[in-house]
């Protein structure tokens, strides 16, 4: 029904039921051609990760006993761990562990399990699993409270601007973005520190987040990273934005619904916005895609317990199984929203819909 | 709850004011023909826009002279002496020089000539660094972290203007030498990733076939990985390799980060030497018996500059930002290196210290700032080139 109204839009008619059908086998076809080839890169990175992780020199059993490895402890690690298979045979374990949620086992948590002498009483090495779970929630939530606020913000001003292009607002709009755009995050962060957490205490400048918090309190805690990821994304998205409607009120349709004495907010919202959805749609999923990886420095800033900080802290220590689940996971989060991203303007276009 | 109302209140003054502006607009009896319609015709909208320039103005003169907010003032005359500055430099390039760039500054918006003005800057300061600083970047003196100001009194030293750090290095000197550091390391990097970039692509472009789908293959798997990430796992392994020496880190983050980086170039090189290749001159040195070299630097190249210029600005942004987010997590530009990101990080606790000696609170964000400013200059420059060569006229 939606595919029915928005191509009616686009001057297409759908005539019957039969072409009706037609269409969604197509868009069917279409959508699942795009899943196997987003499987197929995430198979490729994988085997991307894995091997570079392998060109280390050395190995894991040498990496967590450091110094004082003698021949017999690295032989016994190397059979806990099973280092001493083959790469293939390796590789297949890591991915079939991942598969079920088994991401391996973490150094550092073993370093720290062999210098306690209680590696019995926590009943072996700690797991990568138990580490990221709760940080990966964290990340999650500060995303999409920055998603929450960038989306509508860059969208509403985006069309705005394009409402006032080459007036007083549009040009301040512009510099101000290009500025944000183009500044480090730790920039933002530390203005923003300095501005809402030092001089005026808004927020709290360290976001320390536990499990037994209210959501408000959450919220307000995780306020500062998610206005810096927001400033940093809301830029890029507005300016997208506005370029897609003006290239589009240049059309002559616009100008018959101008003419036809039709509101500017109106010709904009109902005319011109409905085609400039697929480029909007795809700089939105890709700016997402950003605040998945962009939260690395902001998490460090903020002292925020995300994925990010996480990862950073893992790539300090050479933790070399949790350096490679969370590369692995923010490579299929970015994977995932670049398919959404193709899938969603695929269908929000009956150009792409219907393949030559 | 205080922050709340307030942001109430403005929102309510700012829907008032439109209409008020609007209503006001039509009943004032404006000497000018062109007023008087304007403000009939006028939306709604451009009303709100109005009232909330005026509550801008207003805020700001409360901080400027009511609440004397110090980093308000700052910001305001920083932003006063880079206009100036901007103008002025367009000024002086529409006067001075050869017809050829005269005519280029008349054409050029006041932000493109600040960026340009920028950048000059920071290459002056980045060659001349040795002339400019006082003292050399590793230098340590035996009075540690001096609070900037050079006012005895309130713990500063005349010897050191911007304070010393916590190992007794005098900061100013540091950030001078950034310019050198930071900058020259981005350059050389970026400038690595546009010769494996573009000669790949335009290979690619040109051989087509086999060469075309492996390399353009390769570049959608390393292109699958976000580019933080995988140069962070790779500094990871680098890391491993070189051991405890310095040198050969920061080699391997330069040629980790170019050959990352060059994937984006690759795409642009090779869409762009497609668009060439299937041209009737190209056909002409092919059927002439010219090799695959001349072909790429003779034919393909001087007709794909203006593009490959504009990105390299791009590009230079990119990776200057990701060096100075690898140094400032701690894993780019190694110690005895003075640094922008390393310092930001080094420096970030003085923050807190805003509200009682705001002086020192902006030592980090000096740092920061000087990465900013530089990216922002050369994003105008790229900005106006892309508008120029685009023909985006409007």
């Amino acid at each position: 029904m939606i595919i029915c109204r928005v191509s009616a839009g686009m001057g297409l008619e759908c005539r019957s039921d039969i072409s009706n059908a037609v269409v969604v086998i197509s868009v069917l076809l279409i959508v699942l051609k795009r899943l196997g080839l987003g499987l197929l890169t995430l198979f490729v990175v994988s085997l991307l990760i894995f091997a570079s992780v392998n060109m280390l020199p050395g190995d894991f059993a040498q990496a967590i006993l450091g110094q004082g490895a003698t021949p017999e402890a690295v032989a016994a690690i190397r059979e806990d761990l099973g280092l001493n298979k083959p790469a293939v045979t390796r590789y297949i374990d890591w991915l079939s562990g991942i598969l079920v949620g088994d991401f391996g086992v973490s150094f550092a948590q073993a370093n720290f399990a062999v210098y306690a002498g209680d590696a019995a009483a926590q009943g072996g090495i700690g797991s990568v699993a138990d580490q990221l779970l709760p940080r990966f929630r964290n990340t999650l939530f500060l995303a999409s409270v920055s998603a929450a606020i960038a989306v509508p913000l860059s969208l509403a001003l985006g069309v705005l601007a394009a409402m006032f292009a080459n007036t007083a607002f549009d040009r301040a709009v512009n510099i101000a973005t290009l500025s944000s755009i183009s500044s480090p995050e730790f920039f933002v962060a530390y203005m923003l520190i300095l501005f809402l957490a030092v001089l005026n205490p808004v927020f709290p400048s360290l976001s320390n987040i536990y499990d037994e918090m209210s959501f408000a309190e959450r919220l307000n805690r995780s306020m500062l990273p998610a206005l810096t990821l927001t400033l940093v994304v809301t830029a890029h998205m507005m300016r997208m934005t506005r370029a897609a409607i003006i290239n589009l009120m240049a059309s002559p349709y616009i100008e018959m619904a101008r003419l036809k004495g039709i509101g500017p907010l109106r010709v904009i919202v109902t005319h011109a916005l409905p085609n400039a959805l697929a480029p909007i749609i795809n700089v939105i999923a890709l700016n997402l895609a950003y605040l998945i990886t962009g939260v690395v420095v902001v998490e460090v800033v903020f002292v925020y317990p995300g994925i990010g900080q996480l990862f950073v802290d893992s790539v300090k220590v050479r933790d070399i199984p949790v350096v490679q689940a969370c590369c692995l996971i923010f490579a299929s989060a970015y994977i995932l929203l670049n398919l959404t991203a193709d899938i969603l303007s695929i269908l929000s276009n009956p150009r792409l819909r219907h393949p030559k | 709850m205080s922050t709340l109302l307030s942001m109430t209140l403005s929102i309510l003054v700012i829907l008032a004011g439109g209409w008020l502006v609007q209503f006001a607009g039509r009943r004032i009896p404006w000497p000018r023909d062109g007023l008087r319609e304007y403000f009939r015709d006028m939306p709604y909208l451009v009303g709100c826009g109005f009232a909330l320039a005026a509550l801008c103005l207003f805020w700001s003169y409360r901080f400027y002279f009511v609440q004397d907010v110090k980093f308000f003032q700052w910001a305001v005359q920083g932003l006063i002496i880079f206009t100036v500055a901007g103008f002025g430099f367009r000024w002086l390039g529409r006067r001075v020089g050869t017809s050829g760039s005269r005519k280029l500054f008349r054409q050029m918006p006041v932000t493109a000539a600040f960026g340009i003005l920028i950048i000059l800057l920071y290459v002056i300061a980045a060659v001349f660094a040795d002339l400019f600083a006082p003292y050399g970047q590793a230098e340590i003196f035996d009075k540690i972290n001096v609070l900037p100001g050079g006012d005895v009194e309130l713990g500063g030293d005349p010897r050191f203007i911007l304070g010393t750090d916590q190992l007794g290095r005098d900061l100013l000197t540091r950030l001078i030498y950034g310019a050198q550091n930071t900058v020259g390391i981005a350059f050389v990097t970026t400038c690595l990733a546009f010769l494996i970039g573009a000669s790949c692509g335009f290979l690619a472009a040109t051989l087509g076939g086999w060469f075309d789908q492996i390399a353009s293959r390769v570049v959608d798997a390393l292109m699958a990985i976000p580019q933080l990430i995988f140069a962070l796992l790779l500094m990871t392994i680098a890391t491993s390799w070189a051991g405890s020496n310095k040198v050969l880190i920061m080699v391997y983050m330069v040629v980790i980060i170019a050959v990352l980086d060059s994937t984006r170039v690759y795409r642009l090189a090779r869409a762009v030497g497609q668009n060439i290749v299937v041209m009737d001159y190209i056909e002409a040195a092919k059927l002439r018996g010219e090799n695959l070299t001349y072909l790429v630097f003779r034919e393909i190249l001087p007709n794909a500059t203006s593009p490959l210029l504009a990105e390299f600005g791009l590009r230079f942004c990119f990776v200057f930002l990701t060096i100075a987010a690898l140094s400032f997590l701690g894993i780019g530009i190694q110690p005895p290196l003075a640094d922008w990101g390393t310092m930001v990080r080094d420096l970030s606790q003085f923050i807190n210290f805003a509200a009682f000696s705001p002086l020192t609170a902006t030592l980090p964000l000096l740092a920061a700032g000087a990465i900013a400013l530089l990216t922002v200059a050369v994003n105008f420059v790229v900005d106006w080139m892309l508008h120029k060569t685009s023909g985006l006229k409007e």
